[in-house]
């Protein structure tokens, strides 16, 4: 790196006559560019009014191309000032450099101003097409998915049972602990709040009622699809994506393998076995959590708080909650898996689709528990 | 063996500035040793092609030197100064007295052809920004690389496009040496032999320090002043092609006289026999 020390005679310029002498010395690289561009600049305003400037680079010690564009940028501006501009005492490689890096105007990147509200139309107009194509690609993904599905069950050699398990195990196993913590939290959270609530008209005791609903009908289910589109789907969109990126899914295409049968159906179905259990577990822990909260703020004994369970819920409360899991779980997989095979080239696409495949598959959860409401409402279950 | 090799590494020391020494450099991941007591000279200007077996080490070397895998001892100077011994402010200079052309160039992804040659300028801080938009443009145009792809992004550039591109952003600020991996490799023979022509006219013009790591016997031929060649953990031989070519080494002779080998060293001797001729 250059030092202050060798700045001394970087550009000393005289003038003979009709003549403008430049003597250039020293170091003329990148790390001084700054002042380099400085002096270079002033040439031209040295050179005013003679006829002719010579540029003498015998003293020059380091010349990089930075340091010989910016001479030749200054000899250019020489030049249009009408100055015939001449070299001097230039060495052999500095010539050399001197003119493969000769001054030619390079277009500035174009920055092309459109109307603002042109933009934002032609954006909303984009994002409404883009949203018909996701769906109808969507179906059209889900029909690949179930034929590929469909042949890998009906042909038992070609059912990759050890993906599957591989996928349950870190899709379904290893979540066990933060679906059943969050959910006995949030059980737990709910039984707090209904106990508050009631107790003003006395009903306390209704709270349970309002947990075992509410946990087994929505909460248990939504929780958790809701995490494991953030844990299992971004990973599944990740994979998939990195796979895409590096050609692998490429590689199994021209094996005669379909990569959605060989990558995405052991995952779906991981995801679509694994959820219906995982919610079970949530709706265990919710409970749970609701009943401690209920022993200890309302002195519900456990005893209590499970008889008064069973008069508040039946069986069906139980099953709406998990029927919906491997609808959510469908979603989850699907969204994921086409998210994952849409990346591109880059990094900055990766990141963009997990992105999306998660605010995707969540949207997509609450949106379908949304018609599953109206429809269990609908058929009075 | 190891009697020629330290021959042909120490003859030229007295001479010439050395960019890089290496001395007894041991490398090792886990149980397996990658280098066992490897000796390195790089002298300034010079072009060192470094071959090597596949799975051998060349690009563990490269990046032992660069600083991207630790080593377990052994000594490694830059520019004349011991690598351990810097604080992180020199070692940072240093970094920008080097250029890195990465095998698969390494371009960001997120960034335009223009934004990568530009990112090690932009970190300096002190470059104006219409210096740094030529500087630009010139990498690219000194790199045979059209305008048009000065906006582009690298997912957009076939290979070879990509090569240049990465060679543009070694480039960038002008360094001293630069580190070649594999520079050739998937290219087609012209677009390789403008490559090398490029390497040789950049190193010409710029006293560019090159350190190349390449299996292209082309190359090795046409620009490397001096090669170096890696195996069993160690640099078996170093020193101009004639001396490669004359040496002894099993895996040398497989290398150099070898199917492909000969009838390349065929045609360099065909060609000085014309050129004797022409004199």
């Amino acid at each position: 790196m250059a030092t202050d020390l060798d700045h001394t005679a970087r550009l000393s310029s005289r003038r003979e006559g009709e003549t403008a002498r430049f003597a250039l010395g020293g170091e003329w690289v990148l790390a001084d560019s700054a002042a380099l561009e400085k002096d270079a600049a002033g040439m031209a305003a040295a050179a005013r009014g003679a006829a002719r400037a010579i540029v003498d680079l015998a003293q020059i010690v380091r010349l990089d191309t930075a340091g010989a564009w910016i001479i030749g940028r200054a000899m250019d501006e020489l030049a249009h000032a009408g100055v015939s501009v001449s070299l001097e005492g230039a060495r052999p490689e500095h010539v050399i450099l001197l003119q493969e890096t000769k001054f030619r105007p390079f277009e500035a990147p174009s920055r092309c101003r459109r109307l603002l509200v042109v933009d934002i139309l032609a954006d909303l107009g984009r994002s409404v097409v883009s949203a018909a194509q996701d769906a109808y690609s969507g179906v059209g993904f889900l029909g690949e998915f179930v034929v590929a599905s469909g042949v890998s069950l009906m042909a038992a050699g070609r059912f990759r049972f050890t993906s599957l398990v591989y996928h349950m195990e870190s899709f379904g196993f290893r979540s066990l602990p933060i679906i059943a913590l969050i959910n006995l939290l949030v059980g737990a959270i709910v039984a707090q709040q209904g106990i508050f609530q009631l107790r003003r008209f006395g009903a306390g005791a209704y709270a349970v009622d309002l947990i075992g609903i509410l946990v087994l009908r929505e909460l248990g289910v939504l929780l958790t699809s809701i995490m494991i589109a953030g844990r299992s789907g971004s990973a599944i969109t990740a994979e998939l994506g990195s796979m895409k990126m590096r050609e692998e899914v490429d590689a199994l295409r021209v094996m005669g393998l379909s990569p959605v049968e060989v990558l995405v159906t052991p995952r779906v179905l991981a995801l679509v076995l694994s959820l219906p259990l995982l919610t079970f577990i949530a709706d265990m822990s919710a409970l749970f959590g609701g009943l401690l909260v209920c022993w200890v703020y309302e002195g519900i004994s456990p005893a209590a708080y499970l008889s008064l369970l069973q008069a508040a819920i039946g069986r069906n409360t139980f099953i709406v909650g998990l029927i919906k899991a491997p609808f959510m779980a469908l979603v989850i997989g699907m969204v994921a898996a086409m998210e994952g095979m849409a990346t591109r080239g880059s990094a900055e696409s990766l990141g963009r689709h997990v992105t999306a495949s998660v605010v995707k598959a969540i949207f997509m959860v609450i949106v379908l528990d949304g018609f599953f409401a109206i429809f269990f409402a609908a058929i009075k279950y | 063996m190891t009697d020629l090799a330290s021959q042909t590494i120490e003859k030229p020391a007295a001479t010439r500035e050395t960019v890089i020494r290496v001395r007894d450099l041991f490398v090792a991941f886990g149980q397996s040793l990658v280098m066992r007591g490897l000796d390195l000279d790089v002298y300034r200007g010079e072009v060192l092609g470094f071959v090597g077996g596949s799975g051998q080490g060349k690009s563990v070397l490269m990046r032992t030197i660069l600083g991207l895998v630790d080593k377990r001892s052994g000594l490694i100077e830059l520019f004349g100064r011991d690598r351990d011994a810097l604080t992180s402010a020199e070692r940072r200079r240093v970094e920008r007295r080097w250029g890195v052309l990465f095998q698969n160039g390494a371009l960001f992804s997120s960034l335009t052809v223009r934004q990568n040659i530009q990112m090690p300028m932009r970190e300096t801080g002190h470059i104006s920004a219409r210096l740094m938009d030529e500087l630009a443009m010139l990498k690219l145009e000194l790199v045979g690389l059209p305008a048009s792809a000065a906006d582009k992004f690298p997912a957009e550039l076939s290979g070879g496009m990509i090569k240049r591109a990465a060679l543009a952003r070694a480039l960038a600020l002008d360094p001293e040496l630069v580190f070649l991996d594999e520079p050739t490799s998937g290219l087609d023979p012209i677009g390789a032999a403008e490559f090398d022509e490029l390497i040789a006219t950049l190193q010409h013009t710029l006293g560019l320090t090159v350190f190349m790591v390449t299996h292209d016997l082309d190359s090795l031929y046409s620009i490397c002043d001096r090669i170096a060649a890696l195996a069993e953990g160690k640099v078996i031989a170093a020193g101009p092609m004639e001396e490669m070519l004359a040496c002894e080494h099993p895996w040398l002779k497989a290398y150099f006289h070898g199917v492909r080998g000969s009838r390349l060293s065929g045609a360099l001797d065909a060609r000085k026999t014309n050129m004797r001729g022409r004199e």
